[in-house]
């Protein structure tokens, strides 16, 4: 501590401390401990909060799990399924924006030269100086019906009729897809660019193809940046609404609509952070869960 | 096993855009030789030896192993294995796994591999070490893990990038006798590159001086030091007094050189004998340890009269710094016999060489210190 305050002098060390403590405690902790608490309780209009009613309960768990009294199922099915079918989705995304970008992150960190290599990296981040949401709205329109895919396909006599990429859900996996693909490029290009090209060329010269390569060097060394990349889309995904909202089509939900849902139509603001505290617990075991299957720690993601 | 695996490189050029870091290169290393590549930085050794190695393409000529054309033979495909400047382990697998990880990519069962790993540790002096991780090895330990991996691929023939370079001058010295060891051992031919002129003398059958891209000289150590073929390799091998001037005298070995120390007697270069024409521009080399005080009447010996400057004691030899005519600057070298020079700073001086041990060659480029 004093170190801390020696290398950053008196006010500065001061003002650093501050901010960080505002940060975490302020902005994340405080809201995330209120929502538990949320969560806990009975959603009562405002007149009977603070009174004796207003006590701590497990109902809001208890109806995502088994649904209103009455409920003929032994299970809350419609949220269970949707919740699955989440976290399934967003492993999906994970994983499809991980085959994408490690060719690509490994192009650009051990291929490219200087300049080539600067262009192609802001060619990847200019887009993602629009907006979220006018993004999913860009590929509303790429996919619909009348879209510039939709079009080509017709118009070089491919197909007929238009297809529906909406209802079948795959302007939705492209926009999930491709809203959290910086995160995934950058942490395991960082990691590769790191890599000594010569080990590269050992392997080589040791009469190893390129897969081999690949599996016992490259990957390896790219192991953080790639866990990271995975836990940041796969976090990300699982929680995004825009997308979701915009691409999903009629018959889809995602879990966070739900939530959603509940704090906004539905107006009960408990329910909706029981469910949202359920999210991002599960994601958090599912991500530790991960780590210790593929022995990474937690330290090594922050590199 | 044959005599092992020769390498050739006939008129070799690499170009990089308009660039020439290697011009004309012709080699013949005979199989099972100690081979090194000596020249200074930037000289295009590393180039020379990616270019066996595989991982680039002559712009012209051709690259021979054992006889046969690599041309279109990746590095993966070659029988050479390369220890690369920085030495390339991976820092992600043990030790053992680092050494057999050609047996690995030959699909070796993980038993033999982890058998012969054990063996080659025991080579390289490090047994019963494999299981540690290579971040946890000194310097020198990584240097030897780096060979036994090299090895461990039995390629006919080890390409080695400076792989001394990094360590401190009493493991250096230890690593070459090691070195040569091993390649007594096993038999098969070693490439060497070093910028380091006592390395390539002690350890090779054979040297070859590159100076920017072009191979000055190709001999044994001995003849790379006492009958050098250009000037540059005369004043980047070892020390060298040079004088410069024309040619006054010549007769078929030798040449009076008219310098602004005097009229001195040497021998011709055996590289340029015939050539050297009176008139011409010509640099007379003398080693330091080739001058002694002069003493009367003594054949055979070229003279010079030169001013004490300075002295150095060094242990075995002390060196004496002498100013002669026309401000040119002498090191002489002696024996310390327990005797000191019997001269002081300021005395004036006839110091004698062997007129057989002073070289004449055409004035030409000079290493930079
Ligand atoms: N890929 C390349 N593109 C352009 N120029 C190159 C390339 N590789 C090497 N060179 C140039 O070729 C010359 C020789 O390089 P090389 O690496 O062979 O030197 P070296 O003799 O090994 O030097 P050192 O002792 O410092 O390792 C240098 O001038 C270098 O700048
Ligand atoms: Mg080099």
């Amino acid at each position: 501590m004093a170190k801390f305050f020696e290398r950053n002098g008196g006010l500065l060390g001061t003002y650093l401390l501050v901010m960080v403590g505002f940060w975490v405690i302020v902005l994340i902790i405080l809201p995330q401990l209120s929502m538990l608490d949320f969560s806990f309780r009975y959603n009562l209009p405002p007149a009977q909060v603070g009174t004796d009613a207003d006590v701590w309960n497990i109902s809001n768990y208890h109806f995502l799990l088994f649904g209103a009294e009455g409920n003929p199922e032994s299970y809350n099915v419609v949220d269970m399924s949707v919740f699955l079918k989440t976290l399934v989705a967003a492993l999906f995304v994970t994983l499809f924006d991980l085959a994408l970008c490690y060719p690509l992150a490994y192009y650009l960190a051990q291929s490219v030269s200087g300049g080539f290599g600067r262009v192609l990296v802001l060619l990847l981040i200019i887009p993602y100086w629009v907006n979220e949401i006018l993004r999913a709205f860009a590929f509303r329109i790429i996919f619909g019906s009348s879209g510039i895919i939709n079009a080509t396909l017709i118009g070089t006599g491919i197909i007929d009729e238009p297809i529906d990429f909406i209802r079948a859900d795959v302007a939705l996996y492209a926009g999930l897809g491709y809203a959290y693909i910086l995160l995934m490029i950058f942490p395991i290009y960082n990691a590769i660019e790191s890599l000594d090209r010569n080990q590269i060329e050992a392997a080589r010269d040791m009469g190893a193809p390129w897969w081999r390569i690949h599996w016992r060097v490259v990957i390896p060394f790219a192991k953080p940046g790639i866990t990271s990349g995975c836990t940041m889309v796969f976090m990300l995904t699982a929680g995004a609404l825009a997308a979701p909202q915009i691409l999903g089509g009629p018959s889809s939900l995602w879990f966070t609509q739900i939530i959603y849902q509940w704090f906004n139509t539905g107006g009960n603001w408990p329910r909706g952070s029981a469910y949202a505290v359920v999210l991002l617990l599960t994601c958090i075991v599912f991500v530790l869960a991960m780590m210790r299957l593929f022995k990474i720690k937690m330290g090594e993601i922050g590199k | 096993m044959s005599a092992g695996v020769g390498v050739e490189l006939d008129n070799v050029w690499i170009r990089f855009g308009n660039f020439i870091a290697v011009r004309e290169a012709n080699v013949n290393i005979a199989g099972g030789e100690f081979f090194s590549f000596l020249g200074p930085s930037g000289c295009g050794k590393t180039t020379i030896l990616r270019a066996v190695s595989g991982f680039l393409e002559p712009s012209d000529g051709n690259v021979r192993i054992g006889g046969r054309d690599m041309a279109g033979i990746g590095p993966n495909q070659r029988p050479t294995a390369l220890i690369f400047q920085n030495l390339a382990l991976f820092p992600l697998m043990k030790v053992w796994e680092n050494i057999a990880f050609s047996m690995e990519v030959r699909g070796v069962a993980s038993a033999e591999r982890r058998k012969r790993a054990e063996e080659l540790l025991e080579l390289i002096a490090l047994p019963g070490q494999g299981d540690k991780m290579v971040s946890e090895l000194s310097g020198g330990q990584r240097q030897r893990v780096a060979i036994a991996r090299a090895l461990c691929a039995q390629p006919d023939v080890l390409l080695l990038d400076e792989p001394l370079s990094a360590l401190d001058l009493k493991l250096r010295q230890h690593m070459r006798t090691e070195l040569r060891s091993i390649q007594k051992q096993v038999g098969i031919t070693f490439i060497y590159i070093t910028h380091d002129q006592g390395e390539a003398l002690t350890m090779s059958d054979n040297v070859a001086v590159m100076r920017a891209g072009v191979i000055d000289q190709i001999a044994d150590g001995q003849t790379i030091y006492d009958d050098p073929s250009t000037s540059f390799v005369a004043s980047f091998v070892g020390e060298n007094n040079m004088f410069r001037g024309t040619v006054k005298k010549l007769t078929k070995d030798a040449a009076v050189v008219a310098t602004d120390a005097g009229e001195l007697d040497a021998r011709i270069a055996s590289s340029v004998k015939g050539e050297l024409k009176s008139g011409d521009d010509a640099m007379v080399f003398i080693r330091p340890e080739a001058f002694g005080v002069a003493e009367a009447g003594a054949r055979g010996k070229g003279r010079i009269k030169a001013m004490v400057e300075n002295e150095e004691f060094e242990g075995q030899s002390y060196h004496v710094f002498l100013n002669g005519p026309g401000d040119t600057h002498i090191k002489m070298s002696l024996v310390n016999t327990g005797r000191t020079s019997g001269s002081a700073v300021g005395d004036n001086l006839t110091i004698a060489y062997d007129t057989k041990q002073a070289v004449v060659l055409p004035a030409g480029e000079l290493a930079s210190e």
